[in-house]
């Protein structure tokens, strides 16, 4: 037999004034298990608290009904409350009395009727309720960062900052993602790689932060505070840690290939650093395409000429396991392949034709071409250029539907660029709009068109060489005219697309998806770098199209939220989640189907049944992950899970006490 | 269409009981805001809170049918809205087919339904159970599936 005790809030006026306080106290005297009832002022404050406590000793109460305000106001403060004393912090029923009782109603006898009820039903509730006890979890204060590009390199750096440790991991050999290959950054003009770079630089001898370029997470098991991950070391073939980065490898490989770094339009060796600045400053050694490792040659020379003898054709992939608290996934993107789609575009036959990343490397100094923008196909300097916005973007037919967002600003980059660098130079924009929302954005945009930059609204139709020029053929939608443009190049202004193999870093990590692959926040508006598996975050263009502003605003954010948990020495975990009967399970499965956060899984465990032994498959509740909605109890066929806190039997209650 | 109206000798006075299942996250977060807001609604309608709208176990709102309740309201998050991923998309299937059990059975429709009112929308959890509440009403006192029916008319009947 429980003994309940009640307490009824007067909240000021609040409740009392269009509920009769005494009446529901008097009612409630006569309800089932009720023991002892009370009401008081201000249930909340402190002598409403120790009312509380003091009855409860001495009455030997040992479950507590309050009617006050909403569970979603007090809930904790009360359970707070009981903490301190004999009774388990869930055996505490509220009924909200307030919100949704007298703030809602004015008929004083309706209001006072429908008090009652919602009493009832919380002395019901509370009556099947068991103590509960949160279980802590110790918190690994080690955080990853998957991705090397500017959102993994800030949020590494300011959770290193917060004194944690932080391994920082990137697949290609160098860090600095995509920022790194920018010329300028709109609209202030900054150069890319000056303020990149020293970033990348701080990251690389950061005494928190290891670095591990050439690597990609293999597996990850476990939840927040405690996820275990391997991490596939590729082979380089260099001892880094005998390298001084001297270069005079890269200057005798005789191998030469084209450079990914430098999109395609220069060459680098087998062995070798993506760029100058890279991080760290030391090469590694391209398997595919090294004649000694791929077995056309017997080479080596790099072997012979290193001063340190660091290079090990020997060389396998490690795995290395280390345990860390949290993740941040800062996974990036990369630009839509455009030729496989746009065949009107020449689907890349006319080299002149190219990316607007491809025109950042022309236009950089430390690029192919020094800085000096020349076609691709003659080095000629082009006088008309003309670039195609949307290419990709806003276009669900050939590529994606959404909007790429910061294309619009660095075409007008573009469009500056070109215009600057190239006397007598006429520049064509094609766009279907123009978006400039962002600081100091618009004015960039106005500035760009008082540069002489000829905006047409309308899309591409056909891209065509005619005399050595490339024919633009569009519309512009303003004037209703087609139009056709004489061109010497064309840059595309070509969609964002998620980094490849974002699936399995998803799939790794149980992170859900939207249609266009972009890794999907736990709330687009209230949650925007927490993901669905707790402690694990996004930061950059991984999530969704962004500009660089953006993308270090995010990334600062999730690291924030990383330290949010390395504050605490352990974790509580909820302990309003699933339970499984195993008695009752029947194996089949669905639950495991439904639960959004991977949390059940199937188990084959041993049972003795008739005096004998036998294997049956049950569902298990991971704690760690169970967020406790109970979409596996509904789902249960059986009924053999059931959602502590809020049980079936608890529900049912309920509602018998609501229908009475 | 079912009748499942006796609507004869009701007495004037007569309110429903009816009975919401609410999300804790959306729905129950809008209804405190209509109180905040200081929104009137009749009184006739009873929350109970429950994590996800998904929580809802059929068995539930057949208990609610068995022990007098004369209609049920189940509110969830927006689809695409819900704290827990999916949980509202297992509700809106449960609901149909619910719903379409109910309705075979001799319910209703009216009398179990299924709304999506997020956090912010106090306006429309004033106005949803205003409208659940006087659809009900003008139903008359659900007959189906209660207990008390079946004890008045002795154990023959059942």
């Amino acid at each position: 037999m429980s003994r309940t005790g009640v307490f009824i809030c007067h909240c000021g006026t609040n409740i009392a004034a269009v509920v009769d306080i005494a009446k529901v106290v008097e009612k409630a005297k006569s309800m089932p298990n009720v023991v002892y009832v009370e009401d008081n002022k201000y249930t909340c404050s402190e002598p409403g608290q120790q009312a509380i406590k003091d009855a409860i000793v001495k009455h030997k109460l040992d479950r507590i009904v309050i009617g006050s305000c909403s569970p979603r106001m007090h809930e904790p403060t009360f359970r707070k409350m009981l903490a301190s004393t004999e009774i388990n912090p869930y055996m505490l029923e509220i009924a909200n009395l307030r919100e949704q009782c007298s703030w809602v109603h004015t008929d004083r006898e309706k209001a006072t009727d429908k008090a009652i009820d919602l009493v009832r039903m919380a002395v019901a509730k509370v009556a099947k309720n068991h103590a509960l006890f949160t279980s802590s979890i110790p918190v690994t204060k080690r955080a990853l960062v998957v991705g090397g590009g500017i959102a993994g390199i800030q949020a590494a750096l300011d959770i290193a900052d917060a004194g944690y440790p932080v391994t920082l991991v990137e697949r290609e050999p160098s860090l600095g993602g995509k920022m790194v290959m920018l010329d300028k950054t709109f609209p202030t003009m900054d150069c890319s790689a000056c303020i990149c770079t020293p970033k990348m630089v701080d990251a690389g001898q950061h005494p928190n932060i290891t670095v591990m370029t050439s690597c990609e997470v293999e597996k990850v098991s476990g939840y927040i505070g405690n996820f275990e991950v391997t991490i596939r070391q590729k082979a380089t073939y260099v001892d880094h840690s005998v390298c001084t980065g001297c270069g005079i490898c890269e200057l005798k490989c005789p191998s030469k290939v084209t450079s990914e770094f430098e999109q395609g339009m220069a060459q680098r060796r087998a062995i070798y650093k993506p760029f100058p600045q890279a991080v760290p400053a030391k090469p590694v050694i391209d398997a595919a395409n090294c004649r000694k490792l791929n077995g056309k040659a017997k080479c080596g020379i790099c072997q012979t000429q290193c001063p340190q003898g660091c290079i090990n054709f020997e060389d396998e992939d490690k795995l290395i396991t280390n345990t860390y608290g949290a993740i941040v996934i800062a996974t990036g993107y990369e630009l839509i392949d455009w030729k496989s789609i746009y065949g009107e575009y020449g689907g890349g036959q006319y080299p002149d034709v190219i990316n607007g990343l491809q025109f950042e490397r022309l236009v950089n100094a430390s690029g192919p071409t020094e800085g000096h923008i020349l076609r691709p196909s003659d080095g000629k300097e082009p006088k008309s250029v003309v670039i195609v916005k949307c290419v990709g973007s806003r276009d669900p037919n050939k590529g994606k539907g959404y909007c790429s967002r910061a294309c619009c600003m660095y075409a007008a980059k573009h469009a500056h660029q070109v215009l600057e660098k190239i006397d007598n130079a006429q520049c064509y924009v094609f766009y279907i709009d123009v978006r400039t929302a962002g600081k100091a954005y618009e004015e960039f945009y106005t500035r760009t068109l008082e540069d002489g930059a000829i905006y047409v609204r309308g899309r591409v139709s056909k891209i065509y060489e005619e005399d050595g020029k490339l024919i633009c053929k569009g519309e512009d939608t303003l004037s209703g005219q087609t139009v056709s443009v004489a061109a010497d190049m064309v840059v595309l202004e070509t969609a964002m697309v998620p980094a490849a193999g974002v699936e399995k870093v998803a799939t790794l990590m149980t992170i859900s998806r939207d249609n266009d692959n972009w890794l999907q926040e736990a709330h687009p508006k209230l949650r925007p770098v927490e993901t669905h598996t707790a402690g694990v975050f996004l930061a950059g263009v991984c999530q969704g199209p962004k500009d660089i502003p953006d993308t270090v605003a995010q990334a600062s954010a999730s690291a924030a939220k990383v330290c949010g948990i390395f504050s605490k020495a352990e974790l509580q975990t909820n302990p309003m989640i699933s339970k499984v009967d195993i008695e009752k399970c029947s194996g089949c499965g669905d639950c495991a189907g439904i639960c959004p956060y991977k949390a059940i899984s199937m188990q084959d465990m041993e049972f003795i049944e008739h005096g004998k032994k036998i294997t049956r498959r049950v569902s298990t509740v991971n704690s760690g992950l169970c967020q406790g909605c109970g979409a596996c109890v509904a789902g249960c066929r059986p009924g053999a899970i059931d959602l502590l806190g809020f049980t079936n039997a608890q529900i049912l209650e309920e509602v018998d006490a609501l229908c009475l | 269409m079912s009748v499942d109206v006796e609507k004869k000798n009701v007495d004037p006075n007569w309110e429903p009981k009816i009975l919401s299942f609410s999300c804790n996250w959306c729905t129950y977060a809008g209804a405190d805001l209509a109180g905040l807001n200081r929104m009137k609604y009749p009184e006739n309608v009873r929350v109970i809170r429950v994590p996800c709208s998904g929580r809802v176990n059929p068995q539930f709102v057949l208990r609610a049918f068995q022990k007098g309740s004369d209609g049920v309201l189940v509110c969830g998050c927006h689809p695409g809205d819900c704290h827990y991923v999916t949980g509202n998309y297992f509700t809106r299937r449960r609901f149909l087919l619910m719903q379409r059990f109910l309705e075979y059975n001799g319910i209703d429709p009216r009398r179990f339904q299924a709304r999506w009112i997020s956090g912010a929308e106090a306006g429309k959890f004033r106005d949803t159970v205003t409208k659940v509440s006087n659809d009900i009403k003008a139903l008359g006192p659900n007959k189906k599936f209660q207990e008390s029916w079946y004890k008045e008319r002795g154990e023959s009947n059942e």
